[in-house]
């Protein structure tokens, strides 16, 4: 890693030459929220000027680019009673700008699922090369809980990050391409005086998180839970509508189906993304729902994102940013679901009675 | 001041790695595996009952016909294109490099669409892919099959190597049951296991018809005819989820280590590479953890059975 300073016009510069020539995407104000706050999404830009850099989040995650909601697997031609199955890994250089820590944090994560498996996913590995990111940091919103699982910085999964340290970017530069292309523009040595505001700007970053979700031990807390009456309390709820996986970050489950062209001389194998909240996520053929109920499959995607990934891979999945918890239309959310979760273990600890709940 | 002509093009941007291990994709086995199917013909269909048909499949490609090798209890993706992909259990020998059998029952959109074609056409599979049943580690040992309606057909690979290799095991039974008679899958090769291989078979249906002269009642009910010496014994259950529960826990309560008994496990599955997320039990992938699981790991998964 090498850090430089970049002053905010001259970084603008550099922006509008990098979108110039490249299909790049940044984050824009596309409606206004009900109470009032704007909504931003990653949307084409080819200016400095489009982008809004000091935006909150985004609705939706940065995984679309990587993990698009529709996506071609492979194609089959027929003929003559046989077929071909033709695949293409290949996929278009893009340009990400604005991603905040945790969104990287979540593509970190995504690379860890999707790459260092026992099967890696060729697609994925495509778009991730090809893919150009620019990072910034931002003050949380109020919903934020990101530094309850560390996601509130990040040191990897980037090509350039740059904090905002006033008058001045403070750049974080990952890699060889966006050293070279930043040599044609004017940065600078970081100065004392700079390191400072940096420090400043983490310091200022780290204590405005206003929302804490305790996570220590939640792997072990979901295994004893698992019968939890939490789970129909928050699971009567639930609408089955999958919209939180759809804007997770890391929620990468999907399912694959097939369809023939319309002229029937060929046929496409698509991956679409699921969701586990769906009520036929686990229906197998025949008509067996594994998790028939809806408390059933939230609580999967809990146990999926708190329990199974850190024994799988070691870490919790979810990154804390709280676009499930905004974007749930009957308002779960995930701090009040695992609170929930937290306060009935406390309570039957130390309650002298049985709890009510439990006989 | 930088200069305006200066541009960053397109195909500049493709970055450096930034996973720690970028795997090497041109195998061909490898492919073969993940996204592109081996291609194979129906060499042969035998229709078993009105829902459950055995399909003969032989690789088309003399080298990928190499290549693919599985265990007993491992299971391929079987691709039909334009209508989708199903995991489906090999139920043939392992040591049989000619072809593969797949016992399939007639369920969902993709089986459904298998029973209507012909010998002759071509699908594709991908795999295999799972983990298999412990066959070397079940040798010396006496063993228990118990297999419940469909269950025969995971079965089936694990029958096949007990039969080659018929000298390395002591006593082997066979339970099997059904709900009615005509349900009992392979009874033309019954005669075959018993005379043969000298497995003793067992079987029991829920609902007699006026020809039947066996067993009638639950699976669980053959236990009273079978003696086990239950510290050198090892079972592989396979059956419909509500009959592991039973039968597992009654030959725990017999005394048969819980690491010495063992469940295939039916999910829904989209990719058979632990990716797709929707065969997950727990933190556990059917995919690639299983199918086969041991009952120990199957206790200590949660919604397993």
């Amino acid at each position: 890693m090498i850090y430089k300073v970049i002053s905010k016009p001259e970084f603008r510069k550099f922006i509008d030459v990098l979108v110039r020539e490249n299909t790049s995407f940044g984050p824009r104000q596309v409606d206004t929220a009900a109470n009032g706050n704007p909504v931003y999404q990653f949307m084409p830009v080819a200016s400095a000027d489009e982008i809004e850099f000091d935006y909150t989040a985004t609705a939706s995650s940065a995984k679309h680019f990587f993990l698009p909601f529709r996506d071609e697997l492979s194609r089959f031609s027929f003929h003559d009673r046989t077929f071909e199955q033709h695949i293409a890994y290949e996929s278009e250089p893009v340009v990400l700008i604005g991603l905040r820590p945790c969104d990287i944090s979540a593509l970190n994560i995504l690379d860890d699922v999707l790459l260092n498996g026992r099967y890696p996913s060729p697609y994925y590995l495509a778009k991730r090369k090809n893919t150009f990111v620019i990072g910034m940091d931002h003050l949380p919103l109020p919903d934020c809980f990101c530094k309850s699982l560390a996601h509130h910085t990040v040191s990897t999964g980037f090509n350039l990050f740059c904090s905002d340290i006033g008058e001045k970017y403070y750049l974080s530069i990952n890699s060889s391409k966006a050293f070279t292309y930043l040599e044609e523009f004017q940065t600078e040595e970081p100065s004392y005086e700079d390191n400072c505001l940096m420090t400043q700007r983490r310091k200022l970053i780290s204590g405005s998180f206003r929302t804490e979700v305790d996570v220590t031990s939640l792997p072990s807390i979901l295994d004893i839970e698992f019968e939890s009456p939490v789970w129909d309390k928050w699971g009567a709820k639930c609408l089955n509508c999958g919209t939180c996986a759809m804007v997770c970050p890391t929620c990468y489950c999907y399912s694959v189906d097939e369809r023939f062209d319309i002229d029937l001389k060929g046929a496409s194998r698509n991956r679409q993304l699921y969701s586990c909240n769906l009520v036929d996520f686990a229906v197998v053929a025949g008509g067996h729902n594994f998790r028939p109920k809806n408390g059933d499959r939230l609580k999967y995607r809990y146990y999926h994102q708190h329990r199974g990934f850190a024994e799988n891979a070691n870490q919790q999945i979810c990154v804390g940013c709280n676009r499930c918890g905004r974007a749930c239309l009957t308002g779960i959310n995930p701090k009040a679901v695992i609170n929930d979760l937290r306060m009935e273990k406390e309570s039957c600890m130390t309650c002298v009675s049985p709890s009510p709940d439990r006989t | 001041m930088h200069d305006m002509r200066f541009t960053i093009p397109r195909q500049d941007l493709n970055r450096e790695a930034f996973a720690s291990s970028v795997p090497d994709f041109n195998l061909k086995s490898d492919l073969m595996k993940t996204d592109m199917g081996y291609k194979c013909r129906i060499t042969n269909i035998v229709s078993l009952t009105e829902q459950e048909k055995l399909f003969r499949l032989r690789i088309v490609d003399p080298e990928e016909r190499r290549i693919f090798r599985f265990k007993p209890g491992q299971f391929i993706m079987l691709e039909l294109p334009g209508f989708g992909d199903v995991p489906i259990s090999i139920s043939s020998s392992n040591s049989n490099h000619e072809y593969i059998e797949l016992c399939i029952r007639k369920a969902g959109h993709v089986t459904s669409a298998l029973f209507r074609i012909e010998p002759g056409m071509h699908l594709a599979i991908r795999g295999p892919f799972g983990s298999s049943f412990p066959v070397d580690e079940m040798a010396g040992h006496h063993v228990l099959l118990i297999a419940g309606g469909l269950g025969i057909a995971p079965l089936r690979a694990p029958l096949f190597w007990i039969n080659e290799h018929r000298d390395r095991f002591r006593d082997v039974h066979l339970l099997y049951g059904a709900k009615e008679p005509s349900q009992l899958l392979f009874s033309y090769q019954f005669d075959e296991w018993k005379t043969i291989s000298h497995i003793r078979l067992h079987t029991i249906v829920e609902h007699a018809d006026a020809e039947w002269k066996g067993n009638t009642g639950m699976i669980t009910e053959l236990f009273g005819d079978i003696s086990i010496d239950t510290k050198n014994t090892y079972a592989i259950v396979c059956g419909p989820p509500v009959m592991f529960k039973f039968v597992c826990s009654y030959l725990d309560r017999l005394g048969i280590p819980m690491n010495r008994m063992f469940v295939s496990l039916e999910r829904r599955m989209h990719c058979g590479m632990g990716k797709c997320c929707r065969c997950m039990v727990g933190s556990t992938f059917t995919c690639i953890d299983g199918p086969v699981f041991d009952y120990w790991s199957v206790m200590n998964l949660k919604e397993a059975i």
